[in-house]
């Protein structure tokens, strides 16, 4: 069973949110995510002051078998990127929760953090698959 | 639940991830498949491909059906154990298969075909067997451990008994001996050297574990992959199937044209190809921008879609995306660009080769 750590929030499509406070959040994909993407390779990161909207697609992560749209889990603007996913991409599969986030956003309603997945939900979700 | 080779629950065991593969569960990885893909170029991994198909073609027609049946040509095989890599043609001149044949004697060929186009080629093997007093066998008692790697060969015998080595000890690339109750052929799919193992079922468990006691790493699917797609080793259904000729796929070494005399199953139709021209052919791509090029992208050049991307992926070994693409024949440009998502990203043609003993060559 893979870890899906408590205090954060996710979507169906596998991406985690933390709330960072003052409207801002991380986000990065979820350990059961980088398992069943297997060894990751090529991310491409959105732009820092990008606009997006919830479910746009603003990332993509590579393993060696596939690749795997990221999405927006709410809409906001980005306020800064992973950069040490370029050189090491492998940091998603060793440390999904932590040093393999993909990036900030600050949302254009905090309100919506509430729509988010909990931890429990989530982890019924990915049972169900 | 699919069929389960008799290395099924070692691989359990080894915490594999399972997936289906033609109707197969199948270890996908062990962890991970770019860890396997380096063991296989730099010492030493196996694989259990168990799941293909062996069969037995016996009978005194043996040699005349095989030589109907098949692009290349089994009187090349002269020797026990000499080994042939050759499609099996339908009329059109299109891919039913990729298989090897192995020679025992002019009465009894060994012959190893892909699972996934089983039931397939089983129907057309029989089919053709009609015409020749010649028996059509599945070897379903047997399993295939692959050992492939520099080291592979050191480490498979450090298992063998001292019969089995000498056996072995003079086996030259792509040909076989019996060792003991095992049968040994130095093949592979990796583009290293090593040794392709026929053993029985019931004795498969005990030599995987005396293998991965020698240090020899297993490796899943995923692997196997990445390193047949950099040695430029085609994998039916996507490299190649019954819609494209050997021409267009690489294989026109394995079609034997002489002697003229000899009529295969495809042959007019290749000779009509070649006549009128072959349409398509399959290069080599090596990405120069950021990326991974993968199955189904198109090749495009000067604003023309003039082919698509048959295999790709990031290569463990170089570190760069490489593809096989199937273009229109008359591409000739040294560079062309795929459509890797929504960019279109700079490729550099060349021929499909990529790694060889653990070389990068491009």
């Amino acid at each position: 069973m893979s870890q899906i750590p408590a205090e954060l929030k996710y979507v169906s499509s596998h991406e985690w949110i933390r709330d960072e406070g003052d409207g801002v959040v991380t986000v990065g994909i979820t350990e059961h995510a980088q398992e069943l993407l297997g060894d990751v390779v090529f991310v491409e990161v959105p732009e820092v002051d990008e606009d997006v909207d919830a479910e746009d697609e603003i990332a993509v992560v590579e393993s060696v078998k596939a690749a795997s749209d990221i999405y927006a889990p709410v809409a906001g603007t980005i306020t800064e990127i992973n950069e040490e996913l370029e050189d090491s991409p492998e940091l998603i599969n060793s440390d999904p929760y932590g040093d393999g986030w993909m990036f900030k956003m600050k949302l254009a309603d905090a309100g919506d953090l509430e729509k988010l997945l909990s931890a429990e939900a989530y982890a019924e979700e990915i049972a169900d698959e | 639940m699919g069929n389960k080779t008799p290395l099924y629950q070692a691989h359990v065991d080894a915490e594999a991830r399972i997936v289906d593969f033609g109707g197969w569960d199948m270890p996908l990885n062990y962890g991970s498949q770019i860890d396997e893909h380096k063991a296989v170029r730099e010492a030493a991994g196996m694989f259990d491909v168990s799941h293909m198909t062996i069969v037995e073609i016996k009978g005194s027609d043996a040699k005349p059906y095989l030589q109907y049946l098949l692009a290349n040509d089994v009187a090349k095989l002269t020797t026990e154990g000499k080994a042939l890599y050759t499609g099996m043609l339908n009329e059109d001149g299109g891919v039913i298969d990729d298989l090897i044949v192995y020679y025992l004697n002019d009465a009894h060929y060994r012959v190893v075909v892909n699972a996934a186009t089983r039931e397939k080629d089983l129907a057309w093997l029989e089919n053709v067997a009609q015409q020749f007093d010649v028996s059509v066998e599945e070897r379903s008692d047997l399993a295939i451990i692959a050992v492939q790697g520099p080291l592979a060969i050191e480490k498979t015998q450090s298992v063998f008994s001292d019969e089995q080595k000498q056996a072995v000890a003079e086996l030259k690339p792509f040909v076989a001996a019996y060792a003991g109750d095992l049968f040994v052929a130095r093949t592979g799919y990796t583009g290293e050297d090593g040794y392709e193992i026929l053993v029985p079922d019931n004795k498969a468990a005990e030599l995987w574990a005396q293998l991965v006691e020698a240090g020899v790493k297993p490796c899943g699917l995923a692997a196997r992959d990445t390193l047949r797609l950099e040695a430029g080793m085609n994998l039916y259904g996507h490299d190649m199937d019954e819609t494209v000729s050997p021409l267009e796929a690489n294989m026109g070494w394995t079609i034997a044209w002489e002697p003229e005399e000899r009529d295969f199953v495809g042959r007019k139709a290749l000779v009509e190809q070649k006549a009128n021209g072959i349409p398509r052919k399959l290069i080599g791509l090596v990405l120069e921008g950021k990326g991974i090029m993968r199955e189904g992208q198109d090749v495009v050049v000067n604003d023309d879609v003039v082919g698509v991307v048959t295999s790709g992926t990031m290569s463990p070994t170089t570190s760069k995306s490489i593809a096989m693409a199937r273009v229109q024949r008359s591409v000739d440009a040294e560079e062309v660009l795929v459509q890797v998502r929504k960019k279109q990203i700079p490729a550099k043609v060349v021929k499909p080769s990529f790694v060889r003993k653990g070389k990068s060559l491009i």
